[in-house]
């Protein structure tokens, strides 16, 4: 399964190995990734675990769903080009290696 | 031995997670002592009622693993709860008579569900949903039931009728009060609401009280006030109670939960706070002390709390919001309605969308959304930093667009 790696505000980084069948958020959760609240458990109510995918992998990732980009526009740090609600990032092989921005607020 | 009194925590819930793993990040690095009565690990509850009964296999509700809590040295003590609080000695007792002092203690103890007052409640295949076990044992129920009665029109109530009725059984929803959701939402949303359960096929009695719960050794039949139904099972959700006895016998001030100040500190004993379901708080979105049951407090309340203990205080503040997924229905609420206030229903960009603004002499407090979770959003952006926003302000808008607007006129400036 996929490692992912987690650039924080603070400027460290966390590397997660994404456990199978499990969505981008998931995986910060269950890694214990600070600044990751996924406050609705990742039913795309409460835009809290917003990121920043890196931008040489945004193509890699895609772009967000119909109801993402809406909730998109009220997150509480800026929205950016590449930002994704990391629940709606579905893990696969593919994605090894992503890397995304943890951005400095959500609530 | 070292005994160095650090934190515990009584519970096991969202709300001692945030606290616990907040204090780590904080920085604290004195003994946290958790007391968690189940003997899973912390748990998310709102999938219990959305989603336990549809995939109960597959459900992965724990919060982090539990190498988490022991990479962070937390000692978590599943299993056990708190039975008595010394507060003159600062300790605690626990169940399996553990004795651990504490320089700050915080409950988080939660709510458990009121009992269903009519005879025959004990009957085998009468459940309410609290736990992750009861999830589990709900689901298995639905496997085989036909006709499930589902005792109390709120949100677990009506997030469950819903599970039930995807499972394929006949259901029907019966509530005391004359309308659904009369405590979370306003007439005005009620009334769609209600229409779009019934379309899906949910029988609604409001109303309508149960009187017994009928059947020979297992139940068979729902006694209400206007007729009899058939049931196989019954699921009840009629409120809860906050779990402030502990709290209560060892004298802290106590009403319909634990009395905390600002800083959700106990007023009777700063040494002690109350997070979560179990904590009755001033609001500044309120006009009384409230009690709030919701992820969002729980989380916000425990991240105040932990950030406190390790030398950041604040006053609570957080703006309350709420959600249910009822079937295909996604509601949300972000703020506090009270009744007196004034309720506009505003359609959305397709069928599917509503949302209710609710103002208070002129301004807006709370907004209700049905499948519109970018509005909600909007919403809580607005509300959040109080910028006052007028009902003409919304004059033929929505929230969405007048928070677009603002935002690109204050890039402009």
């Amino acid at each position: 399964m996929p490692t992912v790696i987690f650039q924080l505000p603070d400027g460290t980084e966390r590397k997660v190995i994404a456990a199978s069948g499990t969505v981008l958020m998931q995986a910060a959760v269950s890694g214990g990734v600070e600044g990751i609240v996924a406050e609705c458990g990742g039913n795309a109510s409460c835009a809290t675990c917003h990121v920043y995918v890196d931008s040489e992998q945004a193509e890699l990732v895609g772009p967000p769903n119909d109801v993402e980009d809406e909730m998109l526009d009220f997150t509480a740090a800026e929205r950016r080009p590449t930002s994704r609600l990391s629940c709606q990032i579905h893990l696969s092989d593919a994605l090894d290696g992503l890397v995304v921005h943890v951005p400095e607020e959500q609530v | 031995m070292t005994s160095t009194a650090g934190v515990v925590v009584v519970g096991g819930g969202q709300a001692a997670f945030s606290v616990v793993s907040t204090l780590r990040a904080s920085g604290y690095d004195a003994p946290v002592t958790v007391f968690a009565a189940e003997h899973h690990l912390p748990y998310q509850r709102p999938p219990l009622s959305k989603k336990a009964h549809t995939e109960p296999e597959g459900l992965r509700v724990e919060l982090v693993p539990e190498s988490f809590y022991r990479e962070r040295n937390i000692d978590l003590r599943l299993g056990d709860d708190v039975v008595a609080l010394d507060t003159a000695a600062a300790t605690v007792v626990s169940r399996t008579g553990a004795r651990v002092p504490y320089a700050h203690l915080v409950l988080a103890t939660g709510a458990r569900n009121r009992p269903l007052p009519v005879p025959g409640a004990e009957l085998d295949g009468v459940h309410a949903l609290r736990s992750l076990d009861d999830a589990l044992t709900i689901g298995r129920a639905l496997t085989t039931a036909r006709d499930v009665v589902v005792v109390g029109g709120g949100f677990i109530g009506l997030e469950l009728a819903r599970v039930a009725l995807a499972r394929g059984a006949r259901v029907t929803v019966v509530e005391l009060a004359d309308r659904l959701l009369s405590r979370a939402v306003s007439p005005e949303l009620e009334l769609p609401l209600r229409e779009r359960h019934e379309h899906a096929g949910l029988q609604v009695l409001t109303g309508t009280g149960v009187r017994a719960l009928e059947g020979p050794g297992r139940l068979d039949r729902v006694v209400t006030d206007r007729e009899h139904l058939a049931a196989d099972l019954v699921v009840y959700g009629i409120g809860a109670i906050p779990r402030d006895d502990l709290a209560r016998e060892a004298g802290l001030a106590v009403d319909d939960g634990v009395v905390v100040d600002e800083q959700l500190r106990s007023v009777t004993d700063p040494r002690i706070s109350a997070v979560g379901d179990c904590a009755r708080h001033p609001h500044p979105h309120a006009e009384g002390p409230v009690r709030l049951e919701s992820v969002q407090n729980a989380i916000d309340q425990g991240t105040l709390v932990g950030r406190r203990i390790a030398g950041s205080p604040a006053s609570y503040e957080s703006l309350p919001w709420f959600w249910s997924d009822q079937g295909d229905l996604k509601l949300q609420i972000a703020g506090l309605r009270s009744p007196a206030d004034e309720v506009r229903l505003v359609p959305g960009d397709s069928p599917e969308r509503l949302a209710g603004y609710a103002f208070r002499d002129g301004l807006l407090v709370a907004v209700e959304t049905l499948n519109w979770p970018a509005e909600h959003l909007a919403a809580r952006r607005l509300l959040e930093r109080r910028t006052p926003v007028s009902a003409g302000d919304l004059a033929g808008t929505t929230l969405g667009a007048l928070a677009r607007a603002r935002r690109a006129a204050e890039v402009r400036a």
